[in-house]
């Protein structure tokens, strides 16, 4: 599993709108480097990034090989109901990175 | 590639070339640079890659700090893990490593962070060394020199390490590769200056291993060594080299007591 840095608040007022932050470890190799014998270095990207709060997606996006290396991500929605979020990533590959985070929501 | 990456400092620096040697200096302690003009490479910086190294969370070298800290815990096969001798105590880490590189007593060697590591791996924890510039070894080194954050690099110099700190500065000042270049001519002489795209720094160490932009992760200091001369086009040295231990030691005295600032970003 990737290492992966998330910044949400533990809590939150009802209604209010909270930042998100989430750090991923990753080279996203754009697959147009060539290496020091002059061979094509294979592309490696993470493709998708999702946001699921309580399984809904909140923010989501598309990555491409422009993408800079340990790609960071600030983003915001409304808190409306206590329970998780969840930071998914995708490669190309299929392979699934995640982490989630508990909030609380007072009215 | 790299070695063609400064195609322009022939012309930019050339004339430097013709001034021949400086003289020598006798007194050990001193260095190219004057005490009161030290700064870190920091200051160099723009001020949006300054707050990305000031903003714990923002620094993406602090995904190394967070995985070293994990290895720092975990056991290692047979034995212990670090924590379990430098957790509390006499033996925790915080400013050890504005100590090094420094001689390790039981064998007359100088070793850096890096080597120190290795060394507690195969005498304290049966466990063979890692390979320079491997991920785990960048992680546990980012990671022990991060708890020295903010505090002064020791300038302090026994006598034991004094010939070794002799070798370092040779290596600074003698002029190699194809551009006829020393690290004295970028890094004493022509700091504060643009190298193309780039302003010179005066080459510290105080922030490594460092996040470079450049590279797009974090490595050691001896792979920026390795870049600056093959940016002269000279032979870079193998990391952990006799000539990059004493470098890394000369750098250590040259900054003067700037505080560490592991994990820095550099471009
Ligand atoms: C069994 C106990 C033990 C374990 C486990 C151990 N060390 Fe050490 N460490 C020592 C001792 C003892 C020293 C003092 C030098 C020596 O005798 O080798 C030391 C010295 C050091 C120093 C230098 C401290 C200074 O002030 O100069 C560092 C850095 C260090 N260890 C890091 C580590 C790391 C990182 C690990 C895990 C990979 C580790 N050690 C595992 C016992 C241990
Ligand atoms: C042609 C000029 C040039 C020469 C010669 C040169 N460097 Fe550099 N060096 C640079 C540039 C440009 C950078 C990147 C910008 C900066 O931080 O100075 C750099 C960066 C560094 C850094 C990182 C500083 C920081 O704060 O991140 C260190 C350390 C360093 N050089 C050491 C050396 C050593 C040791 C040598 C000799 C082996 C050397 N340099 C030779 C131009 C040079």
């Amino acid at each position: 599993m990737a290492a992966i840095r998330i910044s949400a608040m533990k809590t939150a007022k009802a209604g209010e709108i909270i930042e998100l932050k989430a750090l991923i470890r990753h080279k996203m190799e754009t697959g147009f480097r060539r290496g020091s014998r002059g061979e094509a270095i294979p592309r490696d990207i993470i493709t998708h990034f999702v946001c699921l709060y309580n399984g809904e997606a909140v923010f989501e996006a598309d990555f491409f090989p422009s993408v800079a290396a340990n790609p960071f991500l600030i983003f915001y929605t409304r808190a409306t109901e206590s329970g998780t979020l969840e930071f998914r990533w995708t490669d190309q590959h299929g392979t699934v990175s995640s982490q989630t985070a508990n909030i609380s929501v007072e009215s | 590639m790299r070695h063609f990456r400064w195609p322009l400092i022939g012309l930019l620096l050339g004339a430097l070339s013709a001034c021949g040697e400086e003289p020598a200096s006798d007194s050990v302690r001193e260095t190219g640079l004057a005490p009161d003009t030290i700064v870190s490479g920091y200051a160099f910086l723009t001020p949006e890659t300054q707050s990305e190294q000031d903003d714990d969370f923002l620094n993406p070298a602090n995904l190394w700090v967070d995985e070293g800290g994990k290895l720092f815990l975990s056991e290692t096969g047979v034995s212990a893990a670090c924590a379990s001798c430098h957790g509390e105590g006499d033996m925790r880490l915080d400013g050890a490593a504005t100590r090094y590189p420094t001689i390790d007593h039981a064998s007359g060697e100088l070793v850096n962070l890096e080597g120190r590591i290795n060394l507690c791996r195969t005498r304290h924890q049966q466990a063979d060394p890692l390979e320079y510039e491997s991920e785990p070894l960048l992680s546990l080194t980012t990671y022990v020199a991060s708890l020295s954050r903010g505090q002064a690099i020791s300038t302090a110099l026994s006598t034991d390490e004094q010939v070794f700190y002799e070798v370092g500065k040779t290596y600074f000042n003698t002029r190699r590769g194809q551009f006829n270049l020393s690290c004295r001519e970028c890094h004493d002489l022509n700091w504060g200056k643009q190298l193309r795209g780039d302003t010179i720094s005066q080459g510290h160490s105080n922030g490594f291993p460092a996040y470079r932009l450049e590279w797009q992760t974090l490595g050691s200091l001896h792979r920026r060594f390795r870049d600056c001369d093959a940016g002269i086009r000279a032979e870079p040295r193998t990391y952990g080299s006799a000539d990059y231990l004493a470098l890394e030691l000369y750098l250590r005295v040259r900054a003067q007591g700037l505080p560490m600032e592991t994990p820095a970003i550099r471009r």
